[in-house]
């Protein structure tokens, strides 16, 4: 089993490593960098600006299968804080990654995490309690929640965290930034780190959790009427009992496999929920990248996701081992 | 006279729908003492595992529930689900159909056992619980329970896995076991092990069994007493022997007529029971059964009779016509009259080619590891090496456990392509040596019926098109196409108006029959059948093995007719061919080999196969195979019965190093061939007391 997820674990990152490549070609062929530096008065000769984009890596005037080769090797040949070079602001990508991804992380681990377990809640409930009032609301909440942009999401959390603060007196819900400069003390600087991190959660949560509870949903209707189920009631357990005992532990096993590659979506949707909340994190560094035309930032966004993908899909088969048994070898 | 155990009365079950809803059970009266052992009979859909699940509270929350069950005088009507959860698994346990969704894949069978026992007892250490959970593997009969407690319900075959759950059952010493169907998905051999295992279940908890089956052969041999249900009611209640030899109620005494016995077959026809059991959404004013009944009177259609006890004998019957079949003015026979039956000539078989001829015939399938380099690291080996003939007019029966390569011979003869090994001849043909040309039309020659009406006919089709399809192939003429049609209709017995009907609109046993003319209407030489009876209702069975043996007579086809019911292929075979792990152990003339089985699987196999007479089934002695089928993947250097068989346990240690050592190859016997080094010993599996010798595995 150990040998089959390394396998995967392997197969994931022959899949990160060219989906990072190929992010590079196609920013390199879509990205114009050289539109910063035209029609600027007074104008830059253009052998200083091929000079700039040459130490940047991005001259279109190189081949772009040329230029891939000098990205890789340089991938390959120098320091780690220089692999993957500089972005257009002259700061090298690594350190952005590195200043970032704690901030990013942050949301998304706990978004993901939260939107899982409201998700699988929700569905199963909804399933249970079939076509009654509770299910036909929740069941209506996520398709509007679906439906709904990320943005909007936030826009409409945020109005209500302004009323929500005007009604209490004083700014509880800060949703400026990912912390308030200049706090000092540990348990002022958590509490502050809470309430900034407070709506995004709630935005990234409740999208998640409006997709994975219909999926859950649909997974547990299937398990209700199982024999199995039956078997545990005649055994003696009451129905909640053997619907959660013995339904949800099987209507998870689908779920693991789902919530793993999903976490791409989440991941998207997080990165507007930055730009709204004015959060510096990797989300934003990405969007601003695809803004600037900066091709060496995106290919370093692309990577970051990549890597965080290949941990959740490894996960995801690890979990899938752990929740069912048939598959262990 | 003591409280019954389990009360039921006046139960009426109603699934709600739009049209006012499904009145799955209608006023149905039993009760259950202590320690009894009580069969409910029917057909599927006449609310016998309704009914239970009832009484077990387990009907889905929409079923409208009214009348009165007790439990030792307790009413279970109205309990909550808590407290009914506390009686169940406690005081009565029930037994499922299918196990192999009957338990949680996820957890441990030993898990699931030591749950049945933490949810009744919240003190009983989890130690403690687990030795329980070993001893009850052991009582049910699994091997090496030690270790099997730790595996996962996929690893278990079905046999075991029902064992597994008489174990759960029978954990907390129950008063009452409810069995809804359990050997019906088995194997006969399998099914004889665990109706074992249920009777030695009932003696160690002394608890009362309902036993609810479609088979009179299962009931007959264990139950004390039978109710008959059809259309939600019961229609006959009393002693199994009763009931068997004399009964009162003319459905069961179709239902017995029809049913074929393997001690009878082939020597009576079959009475069909003719029609359907009527929809419960819809049912008709006076008996349900009046429309199937040839002794309706008038007053059967208008009222319908109540399940009366007889004042002399207190037989239980829902008949206006009991009194005179009690007083034996209305006989089984005049009311259900056996068609004439042709003995059938034996043929002289000399110099006839014969349709079809295999000889050393293989299929294996290999198992491939690895994705990108694959490689074969075993093989299946589904037929392996197998001879047989089928001459003109004439029937093989091939028969065996599920597993034994039956279907994939039959298969292997539609393919019409060269065999792995060995050759195989139709019509007198080489198949290897066809064109495209020749195979196509070879095709018309043979033709298969399958087992399941349902699933083999295209329901988005009209009838007509369905029958027809084998002629559009072969570019048939509209015109003639739709005269073919017409005439198949008339010969298996449907309305030729018919033709532009859906298949939904049939029953089973006449969708059957659309399969059959189907197959028929190339005009083929030979027929494969799937196991075309399996599926069926038993009432329903008798009618197409009737139209089967006909259509074979006038047209002088001849069958390959794959199954796995022994009572059926006696009926209707002239060879029969026993398989076993691929291979063939007996092959010869049916009535040779019923009468004096040479092979001791061909023993087991027949004495695994329930009668349906109390007397015969309670006086023979049986046959247990031991354990499962071995992997087709294993490579038996010997016999590859070896390893159950009850004869290799009575021999000398050098006949037994013969077994183990040496693959007996078929020898001539009489009329039959037999792959066996000790036919001559079998006579000792008569002598002996088979019931010392092949204990209940894990004694």
């Amino acid at each position: 089993m150990t040998q089959y997820i390394l396998r995967r674990f392997v197969n994931y990152l022959v899949l990160t490593v060219i989906a990072t490549v190929f992010s590079y070609i196609a920013a390199s062929l879509f990205f114009y960098p050289r539109r910063r530096y035209l029609g600027i008065n007074p104008p830059i000769p253009e052998e200083s600006v091929d000079g700039i984009l040459s130490a940047y890596g991005v001259n279109d005037k190189d081949p772009v299968l040329l230029r891939t080769w000098w990205w890789i090797e340089r991938i390959i040949f120098e320091p780690l804080s220089q692999k993957l070079g500089q972005d257009l602001q002259g700061n090298w990508v690594i350190n952005e990654i590195v200043g970032r991804a704690g901030t990013s992380l942050r949301l998304l681990l706990l978004g993901a995490l939260l939107a899982a377990l409201l998700g699988v809640t929700l569905g199963v409930w909804g399933a249970v309690r079939q076509y009654k009032a509770s299910d036909q609301i929740v069941s209506y909440a996520s398709f509007i929640l679906i439906s709904t942009p990320t943005f909007v999401g936030g826009v409409i959390l945020m109005i209500l965290a302004t009323n929500f603060n005007q009604l209490l007196g004083f700014q509880m819900i800060r949703f400026t930034g990912s912390y308030t400069p200049g706090i000092t003390g540990f348990f002022p600087q958590l509490w502050d780190g809470f309430v900034h991190l407070l709506l995004p959660t709630i935005a990234l949560m409740l999208f998640g959790a409006a997709g994975y509870s219909r999926y859950q949903r649909s997974l547990m209707l299937d398990v209700l009427g199982s024999d199995f189920i039956r078997t545990a009631r005649a055994k003696g357990a009451t129905r909640n009992h053997a619907l959660v005992k013995h339904g949800v532990r099987v209507a998870l096993i689908p779920m693991s496999t789902y919530l793993a590659y999903s976490f791409g979506t989440l991941v998207a949707g997080s990165a507007f929920l930055e730009i709204i909340f004015s959060w510096e994190g990797m989300g934003k560094y990405g969007i601003v990248a695809v803004q600037t035309s900066d091709v060496n930032a995106l290919a370093g966004n692309v990577c970051f996701t990549a890597i965080l993908l290949l941990f959740s899909s490894t996960l995801s088969e690890v979990l899938y081992a752990a929740l069912d048994p048939r598959v262990r070898v | 006279m003591p409280e019954p155990l389990l009360q039921v009365k006046d139960l009426t079950v109603t699934f709600p729908n739009a049209k006012g809803g499904v009145r799955a059970v209608r006023g149905v009266d039993y009760s259950v003492g202590e320690g009894e052992f009580l069969g409910i009979v029917g057909e599927s859909g006449s609310g016998k595992s309704v009914s239970s699940l009832a009484v077990m509270g387990l009907l889905p929350s929409s079923a409208k529930i009214t009348g009165d069950i007790t439990f030792r005088g307790e009413s279970l009507l109205g309990m909550s689900d808590r407290a009914l959860s506390k009686l169940r698994g406690r005081e009565m346990a029930m037994i499922f159909q299918d196990p192999l969704s009957a338990l949680t894949p996820v957890y441990t069978v030993g898990q699931q056992i030591v749950e049945a026992l933490t949810l009744h007892d919240k003190n009983v250490p989890q130690r403690s619980a687990e030795k329980r959970a070993v001893e009850l593997l052991k009582i049910v009969g699994i091997p090496a329970a030690e270790r099997r407690v730790k595996a996962f319900p996929h690893e278990f075959s079905g046999g075991m896995r029902q064992r597994a759950m008489i174990a759960i059952a029978i954990a907390n010493d129950p008063a009452l076991i409810v069995a809804d169907e359990p050997t019906t998905a088995l194997d006969v051999t399998i099914q004889a092990q665990i109706l074992e295992v249920l009777q030695k279940a009932k003696e160690v908890t002394g608890a009362a069994v309902v036993l609810i089956t479609h088979d009179l052969g299962v009931v007959a041999g264990n139950v004390d007493r039978v109710a008959v249900m059809y259309a939600g009611k019961l229609v006959e209640k009393g002693p199994v022997e009763e009931v068997f030899h004399s009964p009162r109620m003319p459905y069961t005494m179709g239902l017995l007529r029809s049913v074929p016995n393997m001690l009878t077959a082939g020597k009576e026809r079959l009475v069909p029971l003719e029609g359907r059991p009527p929809n419960l959404a819809n049912l008709p004013v006076g008996c349900p059964f009046a429309d199937r009944c040839p002794a309706a009177q008038d007053r059967c259609r208008t009222t319908e009779p109540e399940l009366l006890a007889d004042l002399r004998d207190g037989r239980e019957v829902a008949c206006h016509r009991s009194d005179e079949i009690a007083a034996g003015t209305l006989k089984p026979s005049d009311i259900f009259p056996r068609p004439p039956h042709e003995e059938r000539a034996v043929k002289d078989s000399t110099g006839l080619q014969p349709v079809v001829k295999a000889q050393d015939l293989i299929r294996h399938f290999p198992l491939y590891k690895g994705a990108v380099f694959r490689r074969v690291v075993g093989r299946v080996k589904a037929v392996d090496g197998v001879d047989f003939e089928v001459l003109p007019g004439e029937t093989l029966g091939l028969v065996g456990e599920s597993g034994s390569g039956k279907s994939t011979t039959a298969l292997e003869i539609m393919e019409l392509v060269s065999p792995q090994r060995g050759s195989l001849e139709v019509t007198g043909k080489d198949v290897g040596t066809l064109s495209r040309a020749e195979r196509l039309a070879m095709r018309q020659d043979v033709q298969i019926v399958f087992q399941d009406p349902m699933a083999a006919v295209d329901p988005r089709m009209p009838v007509g098109d369905i029958i027809a399809e084998p002629l559009t192939v072969h570019g048939v003429p509209r015109a003639e196409r739709d005269r073919r049609v017409v005439e198949m209709l008339e010969l298996v017995g449907l309305d030729p108006e018919m033709t532009d009907r859906y298949p939904h609109e049939f029953s089973g046993g006449q969708r059957q029959r659309i399969g059959i003319a189907r197959s028929l209407i190339t005009n083929p030489k030979v027929l494969v059948l799937d196991e075309p009876v399996s599926a069926l209702d038993v009432s329903v069975q008798a009618g197409v093995v009737n139209l089967l043996e006909d259509l074979r007579d006038r047209m002088g086809l001849s069958y390959l007719f794959v199954a796995h019911d022994l009572a059926i292929v006696r009926e209707i075979a002239d060879k029969i061919a026993v398989m076993y792990l691929g291979r063939i152990v007996e092959y010869g003339p049916v009535q040779e080999v019923y009468e004096t089985p040479r092979h001791p699987y061909t023993r087991a196999l027949m004495s695994a196969v329930p009668v349906p007479d109390p007397t015969i089934e309670r006086a023979r002695r049986r046959i247990l195979l031991t354990g499962d089928l071995p992997s087709p993947t294993e490579d038996i250097p010997g016999c590859n019965f070896a390893s159950r068989c009850p004869l290799f346990r009575m021999l000398d240690e050098t006949r037994q190093a013969q077994c183990l050592g040496d693959d007996p190859a078929a020898t001539v016997h009489g009329k039959s061939k037999v792959a066996c080094h000790h036919v001559d010993e079998i006579h000792r599996l008569d002598d002996a007391d088979i019931s010392a010798l092949s204990p209940i595995p894990g004694d």
